[in-house]
């Protein structure tokens, strides 16, 4: 099964450690993720940029509102994502549960949804609605 | 390298669900810690995934995924080292075993055993014992168990989080306990197995009576823990959990229904089973050392060797009863001596005591002691009170089967 691992980062935790501190902790964290990828658990994933980077756009009385920042302001900040192979939702938190990178914020897991039977009934409806 | 298609995944599945109990108590043994091995494990069950479609599936899945397993298990620790320094002794020690893998990558015949002692340590809390059983004996995902326990994925994967920080905490032994902890430690064990044979058997709410595979899975686990442990409950337990799968079929009406013991096909009872069920009893009973599960599964003995309702052999079941209560007083027992008593002396004697019980409040929200006092009510005649306390059952009733039976013979009523 796939699941989605959302790791925050507590950005203080990142200021509060010296330099060769930060090394250590960043190398442990890639290494895990080779140890991940080389294990075929790791089957994708992106660290983001800060949430000052981030645009949110949102559907308001009829039209896309565009504002600069992250959809929510949270003490911890959504660092990177991963799409994470495991057996079950165990399998996950013991794999997770190893990451260096909860060091620096907490991890949330979620199993990705299988929207293959919502798609085939969206198909469905739309070959119905286009007229022959 | 080649995709893993979709047969093998399915294989490999399969594999898991008929191996991993064994692979994991192995490795247990082999790498001596529960964490380990299940990472361990899990490795290699990736690499099958990897390297088979190439290297096709070898002769002894079994063996190749221990032996896989074990060296993963010696990777990652020696991956370990270069970060830890601390961890340089278990690597070493990993690395010595690896010219008598060969010999050591068998099941030893109480590796399982052991392992299924572990997941229902008293130490852990009775809802995780039987959660944790399922997944690391029986194979299954933390997603089906929470399925068949009818509650949520992460209430589950937190239960199985916990039990396992407790075993390493502190320090729950693997093993086979002996001497005089064993009655108590086996106790515990069997207590999982019936759980979860119950739960299969009769689904406390929800739309479907049984969960076969619950079921089937406890069944599996007695006989395991049987074929060690030849001991007068654990054929007990195994002999009441046959004879009443032996039924199952026959307990579901065509709409899904609950059909009571009196009125099932009899001929659709499954008589292979009965005769295995009634062989463990009798050797149960001639050990003269038996308990509460061989006096069940002597009661359900008898109404198997019954050909038809009427040829139910009643005094027999009274006097079973009564020995069972003798060694287990409970009220759900004395409310089913009730019912026996009223087939063999008639309905004014079981509903005396049926009344009595309900009287001591003991059984005020049990479903099935009003269910029994309106049958034998309306057995009487006595419309008004049938019909009362049939809706009161109604009212407590979680299962659909359960709630479609009492429906009926609320409009049979009249």
């Amino acid at each position: 099964m796939k699941y989605i691992c959302l790791g925050y980062i507590d950005p203080s935790k990142l200021t509060s450690v010296s330099e060769t501190e930060l090394h250590a902790m960043m190398d442990s964290c890639f290494a895990y993720d080779d140890q991940l990828r080389a294990n075929g658990h790791f089957k994708g994933g992106e660290g983001l940029q800060p949430p000052n980077t981030a645009m949110t756009l949102r559907y308001t009385n009829g039209k896309i509102v565009v504002t600069d920042g992250p959809f929510a302001e949270t003490k911890e900040q959504l660092g990177g994502i991963m799409i994470l192979e495991a057996r079950d939702l165990n399998h996950a938190v013991e794999l997770i549960s190893k990451h260096p990178g909860a060091k620096f914020g907490p991890w949330e897991i979620r199993p990705a949804a299988d929207l293959a039977e919502m798609v085939r009934q969206s198909e469905a409806r739309r070959r119905q609605t286009v007229p022959a | 390298m080649p995709l893993p298609s979709p047969d093998l995944t399915a294989r490999l599945d399969a594999v898991y669900r008929e191996e991993s109990g064994r692979i994991l108590a192995t490795l247990i043994r082999l790498l001596g810690d529960f964490d380990t091995a299940e990472d361990a494990m899990h490795e290699a069950f990736q690499v099958a995934l990897q390297r088979w479609p190439a290297e096709g599936e070898p002769e002894n899945a079994r063996a190749w995924l221990v032996s896989t397993a074990r060296f993963k298990a010696i990777d990652a620790m020696r991956r370990r080292v270069r970060l830890d320094a601390s961890q340089d002794e278990i690597a070493e020690a990993l690395g010595r075993g690896d010219s008598v893998a060969a010999e050591i990558d068998d099941e030893l015949p109480d590796d399982r055993l052991k392992l299924i002692f572990t997941c229902c340590h008293p130490a852990l809390a009775p809802d995780a014992r039987a959660a944790l059983t399922l997944r690391e004996v029986c194979g299954l995902t933390t997603e089906e168990i929470a399925r068949a326990f009818l509650t949520s994925a992460p209430t589950v994967a937190q239960r199985i989080v916990r039990a396992k920080a407790r075993i390493r905490d502190e320090r729950i032994p693997y093993q086979v306990p002996s001497g005089h902890e064993l009655p108590e430690r086996l106790g515990a064990v069997l207590a999982v197995v019936y759980l979860l044979f119950n739960e299969g058997y009769s689904a406390s709410s929800g739309p479907s009576l049984t969960r076969a595979d619950l079921s089937a899975e406890a069944i599996r686990l007695g006989r395991a823990v049987l074929e060690r442990l030849p001991e007068p409950e654990v054929m007990g337990l195994v002999a009441l959990m046959l004879l009443h799968e032996a039924r199952r079929e026959a307990r579901v009406g065509v709409d899904g229904e609950l059909v009571l013991l009196d009125r099932q096909e009899r001929s659709r009872w499954d008589r292979s089973l009965i005769r295995e069920g009634i062989d463990l009893v009798e050797r149960s009973l001639a050990t003269r050392r038996f308990g509460p599960y061989a006096l069940q599964a002597a009661i359900a003995a008898v109404h198997a060797e019954a050909a038809t309702p009427e040829a139910t052999d009643w005094r027999q079941i009274c006097a079973l009863y009564a020995s069972l209560l003798a060694i287990q007083p409970s009220p759900v027992i004395e409310l089913n001596r009730a019912v026996a008593v009223a087939m063999h002396e008639g309905p004014a004697a079981g509903l005396q005591m049926v009344d009595a019980l309900l009287a001591r409040g003991e059984l005020e929200d049990y479903h099935l002691a009003y269910s029994a006092r309106a049958d034998l009510c309306r057995r009487l005649g006595r419309r008004d009170e049938a019909r009362e306390a049939y809706e009161r059952a109604l009212a407590l009733a979680k299962s659909a089967p359960e709630r479609a039976y009492l429906e009926k013979r609320l409009r049979e009523l009249g």
